[in-house]
């Protein structure tokens, strides 16, 4: 045993707030079960209704229209990116004025004018070589996928020119001084440390993409939330078909939302998180 | 190996260049020094056409640079004919540059690998000998953001030489560096000198451009005041604007 006084302890500190914000928060919680367990909904036709064929089938259309209008939107938007930076003024120019019209008019009323489009052209094709009736071509599928494929270009060109943008001008240089083309340099330098940046945006757009789908039922693309409404019309179960409908998107979103954070830590190599993240594992 | 006649550059109402003439024969090294902003990044950067100039001409081993003559007039050369252009003249940055996404092997051999489409495999065994040669063996697969400002810069190096450039330019290549760093450095460009490689360097070493240089420029304010061999223009200038930066410097 020494003389001196004991050796200082460091206590942990107390999170006195925590504990108040958890039980109100599970309070609360237990409220909205105990409400919605005795409100008026019949919870047993929500579990049978979960995976009703119909059901099963508009979730799969809701997933392919989420990919399809997605990979489109994409598309365009690199390319209206790209066009928006480029030296030449008429590209510039007509990128600028794509995103004006498709972000300057709402999607239900762009659905519903690609819907309608038999109304103004009644054939589409080439003359003398492709005809065809456009009531044949634009089906529900193809005016959904176009409505919403095009509408989110625009967006996402926005968000890939801020990404283009936000690469080191330095790098951009270097590219150049060692010979490479614009187009190499744009694959091979700019666009690989640009998805870093446009990773998350277009992350939260996906998510939007998926219940975006659901305006399609106004057009009678055979998603979830169509399928659901075509169940409620026939059976009035109404707030159990919702609730359906409700589960699954939620459970899309969850499985999207462990991709993207899978996608992020992909395309962070060389940053200096991921040098940290490498110390870590 | 590079002739330069009667440039002229412009940022608005600055006159970065005026009227430069200069050449270097094949082999030379010749250092520009000179205060900051008196246009020798801009002499640099006219040579591979990261910057177009306004007026005057320059000829890269005998080629015109950027334009396509046809009698009496230049066509400004597409991006393909520029690109292949500056393929011969291999560049090192202030700032290093690397790509950031990319590990120091991946570095090296983009410009072999996807500008002149050389195989991968012998590629990489020449970028490893290049890494070998800076020093930097055993960090094939770090990423720059993990590498000090010397490694970095020695790898950036090694990236121009992998081109296999007629022409290596040096812009400033140790302004960017703890001082400490600075001579690692210098140790790889005295290499690549020994190689009889022709290099343009924009540099504030003056004992670098003593030792290494066959010729060194001095410039101010866009123009080139004072060109001769080192034990001239460091040791006796003759030009008062030349002496006051030279004493500066040494002080």
């Amino acid at each position: 045993m020494t003389d001196g006084p004991a050796p200082l302890r460091i206590v942990p500190r107390r999170h006195p707030g925590r504990w108040v914000a958890a039980a109100a928060a599970i309070l609360l919680l237990l409220a909205l079960v105990r409400a919605f367990a005795q409100g008026a909904i019949r919870w047993d036709v929500v579990g049978q209704f979960l995976t009703a064929p119909a059901i099963l089938a508009g979730l799969a259309n809701t997933c392919v229209m989420t990919v399809a209008a997605m990979a489109l939107g994409l598309a365009l938007g690199v390319l209206f990116a790209v066009m928006a930076l480029s030296p030449n003024p008429v590209l510039a120019w007509v990128a600028r004025g794509y995103v004006w019209f498709f972000r300057g008019t709402p999607l239900l009323l762009q659905l519903l004018i690609w819907f309608n489009l038999a109304l103004v052209f009644p054939r589409l094709g080439v003359p003398g070589v492709l005809d065809w009736r456009t009531v044949d071509v634009i089906t529900p599928f193809m005016a959904t996928l176009l409505g919403l494929g095009i509408n989110q270009g625009a967006y996402t060109a926005e968000v890939v020119r801020a990404g283009i943008q936000s690469v080191d001008a330095g790098q951009v240089e270097a590219a150049r001084s060692i010979g490479m083309t614009r187009l190499v340099l744009l694959r091979r330098v700019v666009l690989p440390q640009a998805m870093r940046v446009i990773i998350p945006p277009v992350g939260n757009e996906v998510v939007s993409m998926v219940k975006l789908t659901s305006v399609a039922s106004v057009i009678q693309y055979a998603e979830v939330l169509h399928n659901a409404q075509t169940i409620y019309y026939a059976n009035a179960r109404v707030i159990e078909l919702l609730m359906v409908a409700a589960f699954w998107y939620l459970a899309v979103v969850t499985v999207l939302n462990v991709g993207q954070s899978w996608l992020e830590r992909a395309f962070a190599a060389g940053t200096r998180r991921a040098a940290k993240d490498e110390v870590r594992a | 190996m590079i002739r330069i006649d009667g440039l002229c550059k412009r940022f608005g109402a600055l006159r970065a260049l005026e009227d430069i003439h200069l050449h270097v024969a094949p082999g030379q090294v010749v250092c520009l020094i000179g205060p900051s902003g008196s246009g020798k990044s801009t002499l640099l950067r006219c040579i591979n056409q990261l910057e177009r100039p306004d007026a005057g001409q320059v000829w890269v081993g005998g080629e015109l640079v950027g334009y396509r003559q046809a009698g009496r007039l230049l066509h400004p050369l597409p991006d393909a004919a520029l690109a292949r252009q500056r393929t011969r003249t291999a560049m090192v940055f202030q700032r290093f540059n690397l790509f950031a996404h990319r590990t120091a092997l991946q570095n090296i051999i983009e410009g072999p690998v996807h500008v002149l489409g050389r195989d991968r495999r012998s590629a990489t065994a020449e970028a490893m000998a290049l890494l070998e040669r800076v020093g930097l063996a055993d960090k094939r697969d770090a990423y720059p953001a993990t590498l000090s400002g010397g490694q970095q810069q020695r790898i950036a190096i090694a990236r121009a030489l992998a081109m296999r450039p007629q022409v290596m330019l040096f812009d400033e290549p140790t302004s960017a560096l703890d001082p400490e760093l600075v001579a690692e450095v210098l140790a790889v460009m005295r290499g690549v000198v020994a190689d009889g490689l022709t290099m343009l360097v924009v540099t504030h070493e003056l004992g670098f451009a003593r030792e290494a240089a066959d010729r060194v420029v001095f410039m101010d304010a866009g123009r080139i005041v004072e060109a001769g061999p080192p034990s001239q223009v460091l040791s006796h200038p003759t030009h008062p604007r030349t002496q006051g930066f030279i004493a500066a410097v040494l002080a």
